[in-house]
């Protein structure tokens, strides 16, 4: 079974990234490599994806004409996909025990940041008995 | 039978890599179709994988090859006819061409394959994989791993180019010399092109990648073979190969970016270094100096210097300035800012990069912010260094890269009595 497992994080949270200390960001980067190893070395690797910082994000949508209509002006409230990540697992516990192992992964002072990380069941083309 | 063997079979390919072009050249010639040529080669080239690493390789592989495709050709061209045939068209016009004779396997036949699968009307990006496949003789599936792409989108990729070379009805033979050299200049942006796909990609996941780089040198090394007397590509063969040379400095183990100045040098390849250098230095010896001599010339000066202390930073900063001369492109003058921030100080640097600030091909990029940055830290502001250090971070597409200005503005931020939150500036 596939999921998908996404990291949002807030505008502020983006604005805090940048004053971490170079050990937490050492730190936060090896557990991200620790964890994608880990999971290609157990098989349920399929694949993973961190997203540039969204200052350039826009919202589009198709106007009358069909022509892009672009939106750059989002809510502060608002959260944006940082990554994903999807794996192949045998059950949705897995997927959500890679999600705690995610959320856990250290920030300033290599506290856990606990992070909310969104698990989707990925649709197959398979049919269902 | 012989043994299947890892080393043979690496041998194997080397060798059906090698004949790929060339075979493809003498079909596409003898059938005058080189989208239909290609297909052939491609099926003659899976055929050899499945064979030569178990029964041995045939007495003369490149006439098997030839051998093979031709089949399919034939093959292919029949079921054309009757095809057209069943769809009442005129048979009159059947392209069914036999061929006689084998024709000399030529120099001209690859070169006029470059400047096929390099041709200008081409997107970059197909342009890459077609010449990836028909000149490298990649399969598709390992086109599409290096460029983490699904194999059928990169089939269609391939395919679609071929039909825009159909379309525009290129005939399969050399051009003249106008056109050659407009041409010739597209063949060298597409392999510097492949060769920084994969000099650019760090390891672990991407490992894959580097071996465009090393794909991309040989392409050039059989170019220099065919146009030895072209200093231009002697010049791009160099540059790949003095740049290549640092790689494997350029990143950590576990793939973070380590600046030019901070490479433990005693990881540079040396022989790569001085075949650069040698062939640097016979094509600066001929008439005309072209961009990618200059950058050659550039890379050589790096890779010469001992400790990044002795790098000769005036004449890096004099050849920066022939090639500002030669080229509009702004990542020169980004570069020879940097050249002129380490002869005549940081102060110099920033005063020319305010030159970038209104062009707009380059204004929002990272780099810019990148450099702004470095050159700041140098002029002891560290407090501005940090926030461009943070802009430059968040305008990145590049992991490692991203990681690396993340960690430079940390280091500064912590040696900073105040730190907060990264504003805009300027």
């Amino acid at each position: 079974m596939k999921y998908i497992l996404m990291m949002h994080v807030s505008k502020e949270g983006y604005g805090v990234f940048g004053a971490w200390t170079e050990k937490d960001i050492q730190a936060n980067i090896a557990c991200v490599k620790a964890l994608n190893k880990a999971l290609t070395e157990s098989g349920e690797f399929v694949s993973a994806e961190g997203l540039a910082f969204p200052h350039q994000a826009r919202l589009v949508r198709a106007g009358n004409d069909g022509a892009p209509i672009t939106d750059g002006v989002f809510p502060e409230s608002k959260e944006y996909l940082a990554g994903y990540l999807v794996v192949d697992v045998e059950s949705v516990e897995r997927a959500y025990a890679i999600a705690a192992r995610w959320s856990a992964f250290p920030g300033p002072g290599g506290a856990p940041l606990n992070m909310a990380i969104e698990v989707r069941q990925v649709m197959s083309g398979r049919l269902e008995e | 039978m012989q043994p299947t063997s890892t080393p043979e079979l690496a041998g194997c390919e080397r060798l059906w890599r090698e004949l790929a072009p060339q075979v493809l050249g003498v079909i596409a010639r003898r059938f005058r179709d080189f989208t239909a040529a290609e297909d052939a080669v491609q099926e003659a080239l899976i055929a050899a994988a499945l064979k030569w690493p178990r029964q041995g390789l045939p007495q003369n592989p490149r006439g098997w090859l030839i051998q093979v495709a031709s089949r399919r050709m034939t093959d292919h061209l029949r079921s054309e006819e009757a095809r057209r045939r069943r769809e009442g068209e005129a048979a009159s016009e059947s392209q069914t061409v036999t061929p006689a004779e084998i024709p000399a396997i030529g120099a001209d036949d690859t070169l006029t394959l470059f400047y096929m699968c390099c041709h200008p009307s081409l997107t970059p990006s197909s342009a890459i994989a077609l010449t990836l496949r028909a000149l490298g003789g990649l399969t598709t599936a390992e086109i599409a791993h290096a460029f983490l792409v699904p194999e059928a989108t990169m089939a269609q990729r391939i395919s679609r180019a071929k039909q825009s070379i159909r379309a525009s009805r290129v005939p399969f033979q050399l051009p003249n010399g106008q056109e050659r050299a407009e041409l010739l200049r597209s063949v060298l942006q597409v392999l510097y092109l492949i060769f920084n796909e994969g000099y650019t990609s760090s390891v672990g996941p991407n490992l894959q990648r580097q071996e465009l780089s090393r794909e991309a040198i040989r392409l050039a090394r059989s170019l220099h073979a065919i146009l030895s007397r072209d200093a231009e590509v002697a010049g791009l063969l160099a540059l790949m190969l003095l740049t290549d040379a640092r790689r494997g400095a350029r990143m950590t183990s576990d793939g973070e970016l380590v600046p030019l100045d901070k490479q433990d040098r005693c990881l540079w390849d040396r022989e790569e270094i001085s075949e650069g250098v040698e062939l640097l230095t016979a094509a600066l010896a001929k008439a005309s100096v072209g961009p990618y001599q200059l950058q050659a010339a550039i890379a050589a000066l790096h890779d010469e210097a001992h400790r990044a202390e002795d790098t000769d930073w005036p004449q890096i900063l004099a050849l920066y300035e022939l090639l500002k001369l030669m080229s509009d492109n702004p990542m020169v003058i980004l570069n020879h800012a940097i050249a002129a921030a380490m002869v005549h100080g940081p102060g110099k640097g920033l005063e020319l990069l305010r030159t970038l600030d209104s062009d707009e091909r380059i204004a929002g990029h990272h780099r810019v912010a990148a450099v702004r940055a470095h050159l700041l830290e140098m002029a002891g502001d560290p407090e501005a260094a940090l926030t461009f250090y943070r802009i430059a971070a968040s305008r990145t597409t590049s992991t490692p890269e991203r990681n690396y200005l993340m960690m430079r503005a940390a280091r500064l931020g912590e040696m900073l009595p105040l730190r907060d939150a990264p504003r805009e500036r300027g």
